[in-house]
């Protein structure tokens, strides 16, 4: 209990509920564009947070990244657009109900159903906190180089139809990293005499570059474009009623969004199509499921909305981030010297408290900002594309050049920014790329870390977590293997 | 709408677009010739270890990157669905260069004119590039670089130096600009 006010007198700042209010509204309507997303914006606003205090930077990131799924469910429901990519299934109930006269009814229910699965995180993670406080001082160096392991076979294996790219881009993510001067030994690698390269590559040149940069370019590139929506006319409580009517979709979606958020580099995306399938597996009327199911809608939103809260498991208790976003607010923990693992849990609880208390707050403000004001967000919507993608452009030049006023660190934005054109116009992944990045950077040093103490190879795993770890990403790689066998099997069997 | 369940594979997987074999070629090249250059840009200790070895994660990291591009590059050229070597998608890769060429017009001024007077130019023509030729539209164009200006600069404090054209300003006026525009 002491530790819960403890987190919530860190919170008591005026600073500290402008960045909440900031970071949950401006996440909304960053949501709410159709081709911004939280990503982007997070990429843009990074270098800014780093003047500011830890807990004031990470609210700001946190509000956005919590907040701007409830946002990309409006053009998703009303205009059959997502407006962030964790959005798509939401487009599958939620635009048939819009088309049948119900889009005030599909707002309500989505709006009702992220909270919920906002809600259902936060509290898991209180509720899990004391035992994660237990764990997490057992995982030493392998450990961490194990779960930093898992999370990028995750990362590969959960590109279903494109594993072997995805595998390509991770690999290509940790070479990045490994450009520059190798500390242990003094010695540079791969900088070809250029001494700006000596430095390395710096993570948030390159998220700018591929997230911020390539969307501008994605944006310029492409036909014009300025989405309308009808207003949406009435008031917006009756889904928190109707969102009871279905307790068993809207408890089971959120434990599947939480568990997919703790589980490194597997995400929102697995996480609501898992909680989709099920939903409509235990549904009286599966078949009204892809045509207006207020469960489909319930399963989606709940589910995606559940991701944040639990994405900051791993990042918080290992350091190790699972996926693109928490990897971002990885550098501000950096910049600022407070080292996210088991550390922290055990040396500043009130500081995790007080990001999960900020989680919870902002998801309260988010649902009262919305319930008041969707027809105000429609406006947003309607923002051409070209423009909005000048204003990307111009806004990715702060991002970059505030780091370090360097130009060089713009030329090689620039250079990620064609590479993410190039694979967003081949709908290729690009989030593997920046976990081969982070991760593979813990991943060098943990295993330098760990080998003073190993002798034989069996030396590496003979902890118990070590050990579960490392026969965990030994049956997903396993499982993944048979299960492309036997999918190639079964399309040999089809062209006979 | 559809009454199937979506399969995953067709939300998340892409068929093989156009473009999609240029792709693997380039980065089976590129793969190929970074991990040709290891010994010339790595260095090999001898005496520290494998895993100690500066070489050894590059090393590991291009092994990987030029076994999966040669893979990808395969699947690319058996792929059924395929339209043989589509060059309008290259055509659309090229057509973007102007954008980072934009970007870096933009990066190259600032320290010159200032960030305040690039970015009140700079959008305005962009959105003129872009197609907008009304008043309202170019003029909101303006609006926004000096918003984005006062507030990243101005309020946030971002560090963007001020231009060299400020030098030539009076004092209260220069110090004002190179600090909060």
């Amino acid at each position: 209990m002491d530790v819960l006010f403890d987190g919530l007198s860190i919170l008591a700042r005026w600073d500290v509920v402008a960045a909440l209010l900031i970071g949950s509204v401006g996440g909304v309507i960053i949501g709410a564009i159709p081709g911004v997303g939280a990503a982007v914006a997070i990429a843009i606003l990074l270098p800014a947070t780093f003047s500011f205090d830890p807990i004031v930077g990470l609210t700001v990131l946190l509000g956005i990244y919590g907040s701007s799924m409830y946002g990309g469910s409006i053009p998703a429901i009303l205009i059959n657009t997502p407006g962030t990519a964790v959005n798509a299934l939401t487009t599958y109930d939620g635009y048939p109900m819009t088309r049948r006269g119900e889009g005030r009814r599909a707002l309500s229910l989505a709006y009702s159903a992220s909270f919920f699965g906002g809600i259902f995180s936060v509290l898991c993670l209180i509720v899990l906190s004391p035992l994660l406080a237990a764990i997490a001082p057992h995982f030493g160096s392998r450990e961490i180089f194990l779960a930093a392991l898992l999370g990028l076979v995750l990362a590969v294996v959960v590109h279903r139809g494109q594993t072997v790219i995805a595998a390509f881009l991770v690999f290509f993510g940790i070479f990045i990293n490994t450009i520059g001067l190798h500390t242990a030994t003094l010695t540079r690698r791969f900088t070809f005499e250029l001494n700006f390269l000596a430095s390395g590559i710096d993570l948030i040149v390159v998220v700018l570059g591929l997230f911020a940069l390539s969307q501008a370019f994605v944006l310029l590139v492409a036909r014009d474009d300025s989405p309308k929506a009808a207003p949406v006319s009435g008031g917006l409580f009756q889904g928190l009623g109707e969102l009871f009517k279905f307790p068993g979709t809207a408890s089971a979606s959120s434990g599947f969004g939480v568990v997919m958020g703790m589980i490194p580099g597997v995400g929102e995306f697995m996480a609501q199509f898992l909680s989709y399938t099920f939903a409509q597996r235990r549904s009286k009327t599966p078949e009204k499921f892809g045509d207006g199911a207020p469960e489909g809608l319930i399963a989606s939103e709940a589910a995606n909305n559940a991701v944040p809260g639990a994405a900051m498991i791993p990042l918080l208790a290992l350091g190790v981030p699972g996926e693109a976003l928490t990897a971002m607010m990885l550098s501000v923990f950096y910049v600022h010297n407070v080292v996210p693992g088991p550390q922290l849990f055990q040396n500043q609880m009130d500081f995790v408290m007080a990001l999960y208390l900020a989680l919870l707050i902002l998801n309260v403000m988010v649902l009262i900002f919305l319930l008041f004001s969707t027809n105000t967000l429609l406006q947003v919507i309607r923002i051409p594309t070209r423009f909005l993608g000048v204003m990307i452009l111009t806004l990715a030049f702060v991002g970059v050049y505030s780091l370090r006023n360097s130009v060089w660190d713009c030329a090689i934005a620039a250079v990620f920014g064609f590479i993410g054109f190039v694979l967003k116009r081949l709908q290729l992944p690009i989030v593997p790329i920046i976990l081969g990045m982070v991760l593979g950077r813990i991943m060098e040093v943990k295993l330098r870390a760990s080998m003073a103490r190993v002798k034989t190879p069996l030396d590496f795993i003979d902890r118990p977590i070590a050990f579960i770890l490392f026969c965990a990403i030994v049956i997903i790689i396993v499982m993944h293997i048979r299960t492309q066998l036997k999918s190639r099997k079964t399309e040999t069997n089809q062209n006979a | 709408m559809t009454d199937r369940t979506p399969d995953v594979d067709e939300i998340a997987a892409s068929e093989r677009l156009g473009g999609d074999r240029y792709f693997a070629f380039a980065i089976l090249v590129l793969s190929a010739g970074l991990l040709a250059l290891i010994g010339d840009q790595t260095q090999w200790k001898g005496n520290k270890g494998l895993l100690n070895e500066p070489a050894f994660w590059p090393g590991l990291s291009l092994i990987g990157m030029t076994v999966c591009a040669a893979l990808y590059l395969v699947q690319s050229l058996s792929a059924h669905r395929f339209a043989a070597w589509d060059r309008r998608e290259l055509l659309v890769w090229v057509r973007c260069i102007e954008y980072p060429l934009w970007f870096m017009a933009y990066v190259f001024i600032v320290p010159v004119v200032g960030y305040l007077p690039t970015s009140v130019i700079f959008c305005p023509l962009l959105a003129r590039r872009m197609g907008y030729r009304s008043a309202r539209a170019l003029l909101s164009a303006a609006l926004m670089g000096a918003a984005i200006v006062m507030l990243f600069k101005g309020l946030l404090q971002v560090r963007v130096p001020g231009g060299a054209v400020y030098e030539a300003l009076p004092d209260g006026l220069r110090n004002f600009m190179i600090l909060y525009l």
